[in-house]
């Protein structure tokens, strides 16, 4: 009795199963497409890509098209400057957040609820309102339209990072941080030197999503820096869509330049992407 | 506690200077501007100017239109494939849970960039991987940039494909912080797993779910890039124009500063509304 009970809840259980993968598979398919597709017309010579045929493969033209790429517009240049302002960037934002999140978690002050309650509220406030006038400022006001700067220290202002380090610190045990201000540590040490090392999963989910945010930046660079020297990777293969006389299969090599090693660096960390992923929502 | 203020505002200064000089005092800027002539040197204060022009101005009321149009479809769809990705990348059930796992998360590290080319290339007219899907299974091939309808699809499929994955990131470590005994006791007490989802699932992850809807409705909102390089600046013929795409219009192809700040503070009352209802939706029940 109880093994016949029990080999129907097998099988129910195996059916279900059965019915999960034939649903997820091909949706799993679907969304893989787009990204197949980017590799594979990166690799097909122009003339492959405007063919009548169906190419599902990948063929062997990938360093002709980044040729052709470099020829329509300086795109090595331009990944030089979006990686180096992205390593600053991040740098800085991991900093900055996290001095800011360490204040909010451990400290009692006047006037927190409303730096908590400006925090909170610029989470649903469109960039849109903000970005006029910070381009009259930062291109009239401050003359500093394509430099690394602009695109560097307006965009430093993030909410959901400063929740998730605030988050991240209040729960860890005080008692280790007034053990050492009892030994006389002054603040700013127990912040860096116990604090900061404490927290280093949840800062290396934090230094992860603000990379990605700077790489893929778009419209602040875009209206930033248009001179064709300091454009970013992702505003210089912009410039190129759209145009008549240009390679797609060029601008297919620069997707994947752009995309390519973030899907590494997602396969490789994709627990601390998720974590800093999850962690706006999560309180 | 006792109040430690000195060393409080010394962690936070960097922040709040960041703040004050390119959010706050922008946040205040614009609305002063909106209500300012721009095209003129000097600017001058004409209240009705930007915001007369704004009630009667079509262009507005178009980009409007396709920014809500797009919002009432393709936000609904998404949240729905998330909820249903999430609870399925959730079963344990589910073998090769890491290869599918990337499938649905990959599309969150794509810019939008690198992403708009790829559609772009894919529903092109002649030689576009889709249309020669459909032909090859005996469909007629479509114009996807020619007509509205079909170009408005391609944006919101777009969108969809890029952001479905990552509400999902969210709703799973929601779905996943829920306790396992509350399953256990129902599943006990024979309730069927779709009962289970529509009495346990859902109500326990409404606040979740309110937060990613309003998360995604402030970014379609905002939308720009899409519709600026898959369907080239809002075409055909400002069909797909939205308000993020008017906004670069006005504010930086036409410098009418102005006239862009009231867009945009249309854009944050919009925002401000669909906040104050996620907060109605998600208030303690008393």
């Amino acid at each position: 009795m109880s093994s016949r009970s029990s080999s129907r809840r097998f099988s129910a259980r195996l059916g279900r199963s059965i019915a999960l993968h034939l649903f997820l598979t091909p949706l799993a398919l679907i969304w893989l497409f787009p990204l197949w597709m980017m590799v594979i017309f990166s690799t097909m010579p122009d003339r492959g890509i405007f063919s009548p045929s169906i190419e599902l493969l990948p063929h062997g033209n990938f360093l002709d098209n980044v040729n052709n790429l470099q020829r329509d517009t300086n795109f090595i240049g331009a990944i030089g400057i979006s990686v180096s302002v992205a390593v600053t960037y991040t740098f800085l934002s991991v900093l900055l957040t996290s001095m800011a999140g360490w204040a909010l978690a451990r400290y009692q002050f006047f006037g927190k609820g409303v730096v908590v309650a400006i925090i909170l509220g610029t989470i649903t406030l469109p960039y849109a309102v903000v970005l006029i006038p910070q381009f009259i400022m930062v291109a009239r006001d401050f003359k500093l339209a394509n430099t690394w700067v602009a695109l560097i220290v307006p965009p430093l202002f993030n909410s959901l990072g400063v929740l998730f380090m605030r988050q991240s610190f209040s729960m860890m045990p005080g008692d280790l941080f007034d053990a050492a201000r009892v030994e006389g540590v002054k603040e700013w040490r127990i912040f860096l030197f116990v604090a900061l090392p404490l927290a280093r999963p949840m800062l290396a989910a934090l230094a992860i999503i603000l990379f990605l945010a700077s790489w893929n930046n778009y419209l602040w660079p875009l209206l930033i820096n248009s001179k064709p020297g300091a454009m970013t990777a992702p505003v210089a293969l912009g410039t190129l869509i759209g145009l008549t006389k240009v390679s797609w299969g060029g601008i297919m090599a620069g997707a994947v330049m752009l995309t390519v090693p973030m899907l590494v660096v997602f396969v490789l960390l994709q627990r601390h992407f998720v974590a800093g992923i999850a962690a706006g929502a999560i309180k | 506690m006792r109040y430690q203020n000195a060393t409080a505002y010394r962690f936070l200064a960097p922040y709040l200077l960041i703040f004050s000089i390119f959010w706050l005092w922008p946040i205040i800027s614009s609305f002063l501007i909106s209500f300012q002539a721009t095209r003129t040197v000097p600017w001058r204060f004409a209240p009705t100017f930007n915001w007369g022009r704004l009630i009667g101005d079509p262009a507005f009321f178009n980009a409007l239109k396709n920014t809500l149009l797009i919002l009432v479809i393709q936000v609904p769809v998404m949240i729905t494939l998330a909820i249903v990705m999430a609870v399925l990348l959730n079963s344990p059930l589910l073998k090769a849970r890491g290869l599918f796992r990337f499938a649905f998360f990959a599309p969150v590290v794509v810019g939008e960039v690198a992403y708009s080319a790829v559609f772009r290339l894919m529903f092109n007219l002649d030689y576009g991987i889709i249309n020669k899907l459909l032909n090859s299974v005996g469909l007629p091939r479509i114009d996807w940039f020619s007509n509205v309808t079909p170009a408005m699809a391609v944006i919101m499929i777009a969108v969809t494909w890029r952001w479905a994955g990552y509400n999902a990131i969210i709703l799973l470590a929601g779905l996943q912080s829920i306790p396992q005994d509350v399953y256990e006791a129902a599943t006990l007490d024979r309730v069927s797993k779709l009962k289970q989802f529509f009495y346990i699932t859902l109500p326990l992850l409404k606040p979740i779910i309110v937060f990613c809807a309003v998360l995604s409705i402030i970014g379609t909102m905002q939308l720009f890039t899409e519709p600026f390089l898959i369907t080239e600046r809002g075409g055909p013929g400002g069909g797909t124009e939205t308000l993020g795409l008017l906004l670069y219009r006005q504010g930086f192809r036409s410098l009418n500063f102005g006239y862009a700040s009231a867009i945009a503070y249309t854009m944050a009352g919009l925002a401000i509304a669909i906040s104050l209802v996620q907060l109605w939706l998600t208030r303690e029940p008393k």
